[in-house]
């Protein structure tokens, strides 16, 4: 079953016009997935690469080709907008590609879309993968920015802060002839959709996904959250990783959430509560994978 | 991002949050002058963004980086022995900061001290008002010791401050009468600020009353998004470079997201998230990582020539190890980016290089037939084994 999309998820693309969008547009569609309709205002009518319609509202579209989920690629001063426009319009699920949205306007964004219908993940993630039966995990979906190659239809469900850590997991999986059932890349700042937590539960319900990999990093208390929930109610082996033992306080290491403020957030902590929690922690990036295939 | 105290002060006046009376001053004339209009007793503060300026002692033998006077001639001669002139504070290491402007403000009588701070707070998903009546110490101890003693107030973000909620912290607080309608007003000013300019946090500590009724914001702290400052070109403005990590101004001149540490193995990497890892990873095999740098997802050979030459001109450097997880970057463009980089800057010292990922075949070949002296690694434990070993030799 894999979780949030299956290889056949319609998928609608908010910002498909611009250079970004349209390179992993046309990479989505390369890998298999549902591409079925693009959104750039003003644009409406045209056709992406001969196959994809456009139109000028996620409204429109929805109604014209029955997407249910929307990948956002619209610059970040547009980006909040672009959230709200498809959490109206009733999206399932809505991807947040964008990196460097404004944190007052997610907080709108996240507060505006209250107890809708909607599901965010991200913003400033890599996206979702559920990887597909063909040659390198084609025929899956694909949504947003990871490479689909380095997939392989498996068990394995990982979830992540970070974009090229996910890789590293996903790749150390493939290697290992694990594979995943689906990639969740959550986002590196402060205020995103969808918590470690929220997926850990979806992971611990799927059928196909028989063990996790979460990695997280220094800053927040989501891991800790996470952790403490998986403990309780989790039957499903859990490996992790934190990234940030070495980063200094105080200082935003790329990612806007990564950040020790106060004392608190640091990779220390949240390794013992990890581990508190009888989840496996890895002590290097380079050792996700095995850690995962030791305790299973 | 850090803003000056003035410039605080000057963002205080323009919402009208009441602050001391006072301005910055260049020159000594200028600082004797704002004194004889405040008259009275003043303080004058050298402006630099460390703490301790009190504290804090001057290369040509002045001590403290604050002082009270009711003298404005005085205060003259204080401005001219630190204007110019470089400060230490625990918190500048001992290079010190240049002192080019010094704050003149009335120096107020404290009847009580407070703590009142706004943050952007990532649970709850919303601005948070912290207060206290236990101001002018560490809050974080306070919090820590005596919880009972932190108000906490969560404001919706659509709805915004509303006047019940000024109200319940001001009543918490103890201010009764005319003081809490002051405190009132401050507040609201405050919340405007905090929303109009996009910060992460307002930190007024102390907040204090004054024998004659006044609340006042003594001293304070800004955070500001960094997502957000492409609309807001007047915080922006704020920034003062000569009081940044020179290396990490022209990091992020080149786009890249640059912070220097103390060790000596420089470490290039693409994604926020493996950098960490990759700095980590150094530390777990006895290494210590001398800079935090992510490339970006889609870095050009340039980017890659520039991330070079930052690294280098750090004299700690012993070792660089560059990580890549090309996903969708091309391993072929780093690995040109890297050759073309170890051409241009003469490099000398060892270099691991691993690369992962799209076209990784040709980056590879690339690196190989460059002739480019580089020290190959098949994943990133062997990468930073190698990197730690190659500075050990």
């Amino acid at each position: 079953m894999a979780i949030l999309v299956q290889p056949d998820t319609k998928v609608l693309i908010q910002g498909i016009t611009g250079g970004f969008g349209a390179a992993h547009a046309q990479l989505s569609l390369e890998y298999g997935t549902q591409i079925v309709a693009g959104v750039t205002p003003g644009k409406g009518g045209q056709v992406f690469e001969s196959k994809v319609p456009i139109f000028d509202t996620v409204d429109e579209a929805m109604k014209e080709t029955g997407a249910k989920v929307s990948a956002i690629f619209v610059p970040p001063a547009f980006a909040g907008d672009a959230i709200m426009e498809s959490v109206d319009a009733g999206m399932d699920l809505i991807v947040a590609i964008t990196e460097g949205i404004p944190v007052a306007d997610m907080m709108r964004v996240c507060s505006m879309m209250g107890d809708s219908r909607s599901r965010l993940i991200g913003p400033n993630c890599p996206g979702i993968v559920t990887p597909g039966n063909g040659p390198e995990s084609s025929g899956g979906c694909r949504i947003g920015i990871a490479p689909g190659y380095i997939h392989k239809k498996g068990s394995v469900g990982v979830v992540s802060r970070s974009g090229t850590l996910t890789y590293e997991a996903v790749w150390q999986t493939t290697l290992l002839g694990l594979g995943q059932s689906t990639c969740v890349g959550i986002g590196g700042d402060p205020i995103n959709g969808t918590s470690h937590l929220d997926i850990l539960k979806l992971f611990n319900e799927d059928p196909e996904t028989e063990s996790i990999i979460m990695i997280g990093e220094i800053g927040g208390s989501a891991e800790e959250e996470a952790a403490a929930w998986a403990k309780e109610n989790c039957d499903k082996p859990i490996a992790a990783f934190i990234a940030g033992a070495t980063a200094p306080p105080g200082r935003r290491m790329g990612h806007a959430g990564a950040i020790i403020s106060g004392g608190k957030g640091t990779a220390s902590a949240k390794k013992e509560a990890l581990r508190e929690a009888g989840i496996a922690v890895s002590e290097t990036p380079s050792e996700m994978g095995s850690t995962l295939a030791n305790i299973l | 991002m850090n803003i000056h105290e003035y410039q605080a002060k000057e963002l205080f006046d323009q919402f009208s949050v009441p602050s001391p009376k006072g301005r910055v001053a260049e020159t000594a004339e200028q600082a004797q002058q704002i004194a004889e209009e405040l008259s009275g007793q003043v303080v004058i503060k050298a402006q630099i963004h460390a703490g301790g300026r009190g504290k804090g002692n001057f290369k040509n033998g002045f001590k403290g980086g604050v002082h009270l006077s009711e003298s404005a001639e005085e205060i003259g001669v204080i401005a001219q022995q630190m204007i110019g002139e470089v400060l230490v504070t625990h918190q500048t290491g001992e290079s010190g900061k240049v002192v080019n402007k010094v704050m003149v403000a009335q120096a107020v009588d404290i009847s009580k001290e407070y703590y009142l701070a706004i943050v952007m707070d990532r649970e709850s998903r919303s601005p948070v008002i912290v207060a206290s009546t236990e101001g002018g110490v560490n809050i974080e101890e306070v919090a820590e010791k005596t919880p009972e003693k932190i108000i906490r107030e969560t404001i919706h973000p659509l709805a915004g401050l509303q006047p019940y909620e000024i109200r319940k912290i001001s009543s918490n607080l103890g201010f009764i009468g005319d003081t809490a309608k002051q405190f009132g007003r401050l507040l609201k000013a405050l919340y405007k600020l905090f929303i109009s300019c996009d910060c992460s946090l307002v930190e007024i500590n102390p907040l204090v009353t004054t024998p004659d009724g006044q609340v006042l914001a003594l001293d304070a702290k800004f955070g500001f998004d960094d997502n957000a400052l492409y609309r807001q070109p007047e915080i922006e403005a704020l920034r003062d470079p000569s009081e940044e990590d020179p290396r990490e101004v022209a990091a992020s001149e080149f786009g890249l997201n640059y912070i220097g540490l103390d060790g000596n193995i420089a470490c290039l990497v693409n994604g926020a998230g493996l950098a960490m890892a990759t700095m980590d990873i150094i530390k777990h095999f006895g290494g210590e990582p001398a800079n935090f740098l992510d490339v970006g997802g889609g870095a050009t050979e340039e980017q890659v020539t520039n991330a070079f030459k930052i690294i280098l001109g750090d004299s700690n450097v012993k070792g660089i190890l560059v990580n890549i997880f090309g996903g969708i970057m091309d391993c072929d463009v780093i690995a040109n980016g890297i050759v073309g980089a170890c051409k241009q800057v003469d490099l000398n010292i060892p270099l691991v290089v691993r690369l992962e990922g799209n076209n990784v075949e040709a980056g590879k070949q690339t690196l190989t037939s460059s002739g480019v002296n580089l020290i190959a690694a098949d994943d990133l434990s062997d990468a930073a084994e190698k990197a730690v070993q190659s500075i050990n030799v």
